[in-house]
């Protein structure tokens, strides 16, 4: 295995998925099996990274493997810098760990869609909307700039799109596509307006030469809140993309697509693509963008969890949950905790997907029931599927023993680290109240959805244990929420070959000046070799050590009293949740409505555009156009009048002097009376007139 | 192959067509389609033999010996004029990096907007006729480098385009067409008296040493051939200079349409029949963006240069005003209209900035434009035919009747919104960046940005409305595409991946002669600035 084999490897892996699509999309209408060549490829996909993760992580653990070439070049003028666009990938542990962990989930959710969207109309269809979704995120995994990490970026998007809208027939499932589609293109602006920043700047989109560039000094417009802005800009992309506060309100209308889908797209994976995508370009965040991030992070924790406390939807209550991780792992990558927000993203994919199977399980045995309110007991009838959620509800709320334990803890740990150093404690707090509240809805959608009583007994009655193909995957991944792949000791993640050796904080690029205090270089950082553990700053290694134990056992117990609560109120039923509900009845609702964002967004931005599209649309047809058809009617008008002066004053004038002209000759007609005698009468009288005139 | 006069035969073989149509009688219909085709069909090769062997490192714009495939003799002499003295014109056709890739578009919109013929069933000579001679003055547009020539090709367009709105268009046919014919006629007025103006200012050294005016392009853009007294002379100091380019700016923006000239284009559109919407949208519209590169930029580049602001603010108004005011419209035709005038901003913003990837952005987005729009305006068209209306809330559920159909509607759509993978998104993406190179317009392009996401809501939207939802029982009986709709769809569908995914091969024709115009306006500017 040379470095060129693995390059090669890499883009078969890429590649792979869209030849899936697009044998799929062409001929899936008339091939009835075609779907089979989808997953086939799809398993080739999954062992190739397998191959590809374990070489690069084995044989070249501290390379990263560059491979570019060109793609658009614009030439140049003399004394002008020229334009030459590269496109390539890179090849490092972050990124083959991420192809590994998307081939895995993807393969699962196109195996468990088999058995889950059978009898569908346009079943094909949908596997190869898979491929192109898969094709697409890996190109952001491997990406090696920033303009094709754009591309790709709106690729996904575009997937998610034909996924979410899978079922067009329904108007909220077009409603929710559309709606996402549009609230990521407000973030896209901002990524794109950021990558315009530092293109201006530094004339390259590739993260290399960009992090060569920052770290010798050259920053956007030469000034460190340059580069802040380019940071926030670029993190706009994340937001939209992660569902971040204020653009999260897509999310949740995101649940209308297919929940395999859900569980992919809008858990595991592309939501994921924003912490992905801040992760890679970590190196050039200044300390105030970081913050930036942090805050948006810390919000975006914290407001869906509460929001997904009082939802009866189960896939509202993940996907809230979802907002809400992957806040935590964008306030991780603010804080500095860039491996654990990596790490979380990995744990998360598979506790989340799992999770979604499962409910995609629950929802398909109940024959698409998906309102808690009306399930319940359902853990005789599916113990598998009991299980598996069970498990992965566990590592969701961070309990010791769960790969979310492991991932969790870090980020908290992080923060903790993070106020002890800088003094904001608010993160550290954010953290463990959003960890509470975490485990509570959890065990709330269990209790309901799985314990107690039935509630439609009908449907009830229906529902049995989903079969093989269905039920493979969420075991496969709640076995995948279990530490002991990522840390052989399930209370130190760092024992893992994961944090150890294969993922490390990277060097950052940002001048000293502009970075967070304890992410400056100090003297031992330098001589790096003596030290075991390197990470920004000895001061930052301290805190982070002195915050492990702490943490650990503050978010254990949280999660703990978390789950506690949630059988008192609803297994136990100790105090009833509805009369809590309308005790706190202003609290209650705005939770249960989510806050009113949808409300709010919809009453200003979307009826304020489509009002203003209505004025221009006027002021077009009435005053510009108006302007024209005025000027032509004024034109019509006038010519008129000038024909009808024409007619009448002009043409009355050549008239009148005919007319003129003839009565002079009617008149002197009555002289040529042809006799003689009057004509000599004349001429005497004239003879006299003019003798007496001359005389 | 250079001193073939394969430009001549590219532009005027419709003519032959055209008289070969009028020598048949009017019940030989197959014979005057499949001519037509022909004609069309042999000039998309005659364009692609032309592609074969261009030279990509010659760049054109003010060189004349660095034109390629130049066809110059001495059209129309008359000596000893009163006043005026010996008046001579050209014959000088040739083409360069930016011409290039429009002769390409023109030819395959033509080729295309042929099968979009197909079905007229009204009159078939003469609108046959008709559309071949809108041929011949569209290619003669692009490839002229006379401007008289120019201008005669430039109002020959007018004609043609006028009766096939007004005949063969929609119920208010003969308003749009008085409108089109009017609106760009006061632009050709406009276009006129500068040309005039230009004659009388810039002079051309005979072989025999006496001088003439001229109306060489290539002349009137070197400050050496100007007089001191000529009326739009740089060595003049009345202001005529800057009147004289405002006015034919004008003549040009009312094409393109831009703001505020642009009333003419949503009711010619929805009037006129589809091939000629495909035609009109496809390459009319690039013309004015084209004569502007080709004659504003080069012949005042000290005006231009004062006015980039301008250009850019109204490349701004129109992304977003085009954008605001397709999410108002019901008439899909209308809709797509709009989407024109909003896709069209994209070009002048390209042009506010004179640096290489913006106007390599701009005239790439011409050709893409036109490659998009066409679809857009074939999708209508394909839709129109069957269920006879446009009217977008009467319809729904479009995608289960007519899947193919829909598949294709949504490649079009998309490469309108400007993703990525498609040829709108490179396009659109190398403006921006240029045009957020440019300190001058960089605010006029953060907030043009704001078009990405408009049309991203109106196309998305107009989808739903139309394609998504529950099947409305009236269009039961709508049938997906027939074969001639593929000849239409599928060209261009191919088109606009392959330039998204390898934009460098339409690229690769204009980047030495964009980058020439680029350093040419900055010498420019140094000329000029050392003048006055």
């Amino acid at each position: 295995m040379t470095e060129s084999v693995l390059i090669k490897l890499a883009l078969l892996i890429l590649f792979l998925p869209l030849i899936g699509f697009i044998v799929t999309l062409l001929f899936g209408k008339r091939i009835k099996w075609l779907y089979w060549f989808e997953n086939s490829i799809l398993i080739l996909a999954f062992l190739l990274s397998a191959v590809l993760a374990y070489f690069k992580l084995t044989h070249f653990t501290d390379q990263t493997l560059i491979s570019e070439f060109e793609w658009i070049n614009l030439g140049s003028i003399p004394f002008v810098k020229s334009i030459i666009i590269d496109l390539g990938i890179m090849l490092d542990n972050i990124t083959v760990l991420m192809i590994l962990t998307v081939n895995i989930v993807s393969l699962l959710v196109h195996i468990f869609s088999v058995g889950y969207m059978k009898g569908d109309k346009r079943y094909n269809r949908y596997f190869s909307y898979l491929g192109i979704f898969t094709f697409s995120m890996l190109g952001i995994v491997l990406t090696h700039n920033l303009l094709m990490m754009y591309v790709f970026w709106e690729l996904v998007g575009l997937s998610s799109y034909l996924l979410i809208g899978f079922w067009y027939e329904k108007k909220t499932a077009s409603d929710a596509a559309k709606k996402a589609f549009i609230v990521n293109r407000i973030g896209d602006i901002g990524m794109f307006l950021g990558i315009l920043t530092l293109f201006l700047t530094y004339n390259t989109f590739s993260f290399d030469k960009i992090f060569y560039q920052i770290s010798t000094g050259n920053l956007p417009f030469g000034t460190e809140f340059g580069l802040t802005v380019a940071g926030v800009l670029l993190f706009c992309g994340a937001i939209g993309k992660s569902a971040q506060f204020p653009l999260h309100v897509w999310l949740p209308d995101a649940m209308e697509g297919p929940t395999p889908v859900s569980a992919l797209i809008h858990a595991a994976t592309m939501v994921a693509a924003g912490v992905y995508f801040m992760i890679r370009v970590f190196p050039i965040l200044s300390g105030d963008a970081l913050l930036v991030i942090a805050t948006i992070g810390a919000l975006s924790a914290f407001i869906p969890a509460t929001i997904a406390v009082t939802q009866n939807d189960i896939k509202k209550v993940l996907a809230y949950s979802t907002i809400s991780q992957l806040g935590y792992m964008i306030m991780a990558i603010g804080v500095g905790a860039y491996t654990f927000a990596f790490f979380h993203l990995v744990t998360h994919a598979f506790f989340k997907a799992g999770l979604f199977l499962g409910s995609g399980s629950v929802i398909h045995s109940m024959h698409h029931e998906q309102d808690m309110t009306k399930m319940g007991g359902l853990r005789k009838k599916m113990p598998l599927t009991y299980i598996t959620f069970l498990v992965a509800s566990l590592a969701l709320s961070g309990i010791p023993f769960t790969s979310g334990f492991l991932s969790k803890d870090g980020i908290l740990a992080g923060t903790f680290a993070f106020g002890s150093l800088t003094g904001y404690w608010y993160f550290a707090a954010v953290g463990f109240i959003v960890a509470f509240l975490t485990a509570f809805y959890m065990f709330r959608a269990i209790i309901m959805t799985f314990h107690g009583k039935p509630k439609n007994k009908e449907k009830f009655e229906h529902a049995k244990e989903s079969s093989f193909v269905m039920a493979m995957p969420l075991v496969v991944l709640s076995a995948l929420s279990l530490f002991f792949w990522y840390s052989l000791n399930p209370f130190n993640p760092n024992e893992g070959k994961l944090l150890s050796s294969w993922i490390k904080t990277p060097e950052i690029s940002v001048p000293q000046s502009a970075r967070y205090e304890f992410m400056k270089t100090d003297d031992k950082i330098i001589n790096k070799e003596n030290l075991e553990e390197v990470t920004y700053s000895n001061s930052y290694t301290e805190a982070i050590h002195h915050a492990h134990y702490p943490t650990l056992f503050t978010s254990a117990s949280l999660a703990l009293l978390g789950i506690l609560f949630a059988f008192i109120f609803y297994q136990w039923k100790v105090f009833d949740p509805n009369k809590f509900a309308e005790k706190l009845k202003p609290i209650y609702l705005l939770s249960f409505n989510k806050w009113y964002f949808d409300e709010i967004y919809y009453a200003s931005f979307v009826a304020g555009t489509i009002g203003l599209s209505k004025i221009i649309s006027m002021f077009d047809n009435k005053f510009i156009d108006g302007i024209v058809n005025g000027s032509a009617l004024f034109t019509k008008n006038f010519s008129a009048f000038t024909g009808k002066f024409d007619n009448v004053v002009v043409d009355g004038l050549v008239n009148m002097m005919a007319y003129i002209s003839g009565m002079f000759g009617l008149f002197f007609r009555r002289f040529q009376t042809g006799k003689v005698q009057t004509y000599i009468l004349f001429v005497v009288f004239s003879l006299i007139i003019l003798l007496y005139i001359f005389r | 192959m250079q001193n073939f006069p394969i430009l001549s035969l590219l532009t005027f073989l419709p003519i032959v067509g055209m008289i070969f149509i009028l020598s048949l009688t009017k019940r030989q219909e197959k014979t005057i389609k499949w001519i037509t085709l022909i004609v069309t069909g042999v000039q998309l090769l005659i364009a692609i033999v032309i592609l074969f062997f261009y030279n990509f490192s010659m760049a054109g714009i003010n060189d004349p010996s660095s034109f390629q495939f130049v066809e110059k003799f001495r059209w129309i002499e008359i000596t000893g004029l009163a006043w005026v003295g010996t008046i001579k014109i050209d014959y000088f056709l040739g083409i360069d990096g930016l011409s290039v890739v429009l002769v390409l578009l023109t030819t395959i919109v033509t080729f295309i907007a042929t099968f979009a013929s197909w079905n007229i069933s009204k009159s078939i000579k003469g609108y046959f006729a008709l559309f071949l001679l809108l041929d011949t003055a569209m290619l003669g547009v692009f490839v002229s480098l006379d401007f008289f020539l120019f201008y005669v090709f430039w109002e020959l367009m007018l004609l043609p385009m006028y009766f096939l709105i007004g005949v063969w268009g929609g119920p208010r046919r003969e308003y749009a067409a008085i409108k089109f014919f009017l609106y760009t006629l006061l632009g050709s007025v406009f276009i006129l008296l500068v040309m005039i103006g230009l004659y009388f200012s810039a002079t051309e050294t005979l072989a025999n040493g006496s001088k003439v005016f001229s109306f060489n392009i290539l002349t009137l853009m070197d400050t050496a051939n100007y007089t001191t007294t000529g009326i739009l002379s740089p060595f003049n100091p009345n202001n005529l200079r800057f009147i004289a380019y405002i006015a034919l700016f004008i003549g040009f923006a009312i094409k393109i349409p831009m703001f505020p000239f642009h009333t003419w284009l949503p009711d010619a559109h929805v009037e006129a029949p589809t091939a000629i919407s495909v035609i009109l949208a496809g390459v009319l519209l690039k013309m004015g963006t084209y004569g502007i590169l080709r004659i504003s930029y080069p012949i005042f580049p000290d005006i231009t240069i004062q006015l980039l602001w301008y250009i850019g603010l109204f490349g701004m108004i129109n992304i977003i005003y085009g954008a605001l005011a397709a999410m108002a419209q019901k008439d899909f035709k209308k809709l797509i209209a709009y989407s024109s005038v909003s896709h069209m901003g994209y070009v002048l913003l390209g042009m506010a900035s004179l640096t290489t990837a913006s106007l390599s952005g701009a005239v790439l987005q011409m050709f893409n434009h036109g490659t998009i729009t066409a679809m857009l305006f074939i999708i209508v068209g394909i839709i129109y035919d069957r269920a006879h209306t446009r009217d977008m809330d009467a319809f729904g559920g479009i995608a289960n009747q007519m899947p193919i159909y829909t598949g294709f509607v949504a490649v079009a759509f998309f490469a309108a919104i400007g993703l990525p993978g498609l040829s709108g998104f490179i396009s659109e993406a190398l403006v921006f960046v240029g045009a957020f190179s440019s300190e001058l317009i960089r605010t006029i392009t953060i907030i043009s940005t704001l078009g990405i996401l408009l049309g991203a809501g109106y196309m998305l939207w107009a989808f739903q409305r139309i394609y998504f939802g529950e099947l409305n029982s009236k269009w039961k009986e709508l049938k997906d595409l027939e074969l001639r709709e593929y000849f239409m769809v599928v060209p261009l569908t191919l088109i606009i991946i392959l330039l998204g995914v390898y934009p460098s091969l339409i690229l690769q024709f204009m980047t030495t002669s964009v980058n020439a115009l680029v350093k040419f306006m900055g010498d420019a500017q140094i000329i000029i600035s050392s003048i006055n």
